[in-house]
């Protein structure tokens, strides 16, 4: 790999820019590939060119045959994202064991007393009402939201911005009981039972979880059984 | 609060760490699996950074084949030729190091230059 070509990467990677990585097995030419535009030293082919944006659209690495080439599409994109809502107990467990796995996470809570950078030292802070941070965020098909205040002024309007949005996971923590008065809230709010439907409530695997870090295990292998379910 | 490079995949971000050995002046190599068929251990993309002395951060497999990548890597860090490696089941392969999972990967392992 030419210097170039690493440091490029590494830029895009730092900016968060979607990026791929285009390796000929055979010969060892590679090019990166970037908002459409190619760098590097292989003028690939038009169909190669295009196996490998297709690569990066879906999100997936692997390899490609193009003519008589064998391509490697290595795609880089920004981490996915945690969205936690209500800066809890819970979250101080989440958070971190998310930011292991991989994930960008915030956390929004307008109430100044729970989210302080000393609860939580290494994640993206929001104190903006939780609509508003909703909407600010804007959570795509890379974005997983859970709900952890079980106060319906905060975790209503959270939801009711996730369940519109493409996010591949919405989970909300409450009882079951908690869980029918949501729904009936939300229903009545104008959300849709396809809408609602969405919602892992109550939260998480039932893995007999009792402490924080128990309830964020669960709620991290039912992100994971979900997000990883269509690779299998 | 220092601020870590985003990553994906959950894995070390082995190619920071390859950046910045390099700017160190260290000779560095980069192994990465390119295909996998089977129950093989790491996804395609899994990659491993590998430096003159023979230190290394990220992994290839869960461990049964490290040693060997990390072989070919400084031997590519010499010759500067990039290698194509596969492993798998060891009697039906060529390979001595097989995968005890009974997968089989193929991996990239170049020089950065």
């Amino acid at each position: 790999m030419k210097a170039e070509i690493l440091d490029k990467l590494q830029d895009a990677r730092r900016a968060r820019r979607p990026v791929a990585l285009v390796t000929d097995l055979g010969s060892g030419a590679q090019a990166l590939l970037e908002s459409g535009r190619v760098i590097g030293d292989d003028a690939l082919a038009a169909d190669a060119l295009a196996a490998a944006m297709k690569m990066l659209d879906r999100d997936e690495t692997g390899t490609v045959e193009a003519g008589s080439r064998r391509l490697f599409v290595h795609v880089h994109n920004p981490p996915s994202r945690l969205i936690i809502v209500g800066a809890v107990h819970i979250a101080q467990a989440l958070a971190p064991m998310a930011s292991l796995m991989g994930y960008a996470v915030t956390i929004v809570d307008p109430r100044r007393a729970f989210a302080t950078d000393a609860r939580f030292p290494t994640v993206t802070l929001s104190d903006d009402w939780p609509d508003e941070a909703m909407q600010r965020l804007d959570p795509d098909r890379r974005t997983a939201v859970v709900t952890l205040t079980h106060d319906p002024k905060l975790d209503d309007p959270a939801l009711t911005v996730a369940l519109r949005s493409p996010a591949f996971y919405v989970g909300s923590l409450g009882s079951k009981r908690t869980h029918a008065k949501r729904l009936e809230r939300l229903r009545a709010a104008g959300l849709t039972d396809a809408e609602l439907a969405r919602i892992h409530g109550p939260v998480g695997l039932n893995i007999n979880a009792i402490s924080p870090a128990e309830i964020a295990v669960s709620i991290l292998g039912q992100i994971t059984e979900v997000r990883r379910r269509d690779a299998k | 609060m220092t601020e870590a490079l985003p990553f994906d995949s959950g894995s070390d971000d082995v190619l920071a760490t390859a950046a910045a050995w390099k700017a160190e002046g260290r000779k560095v190599a980069l192994a990465t699996v390119v295909t996998t068929w089977g129950s093989s251990p790491r996804p395609e993309g899994s990659q491993l950074a590998i430096d003159e002395t023979g230190a290394f951060v990220g992994s290839v497999s869960g461990g049964c084949i490290e040693g060997a990548v990390i072989k070919e890597g400084l031997a590519a860090m010499k010759d500067g030729r990039h290698r194509l490696l596969d492993f798998g089941v060891s009697d039906e392969q060529a390979w001595e190091v097989g995968l005890a999972c009974g997968g089989k990967v193929q991996v990239f392992v170049e020089r950065v230059e």
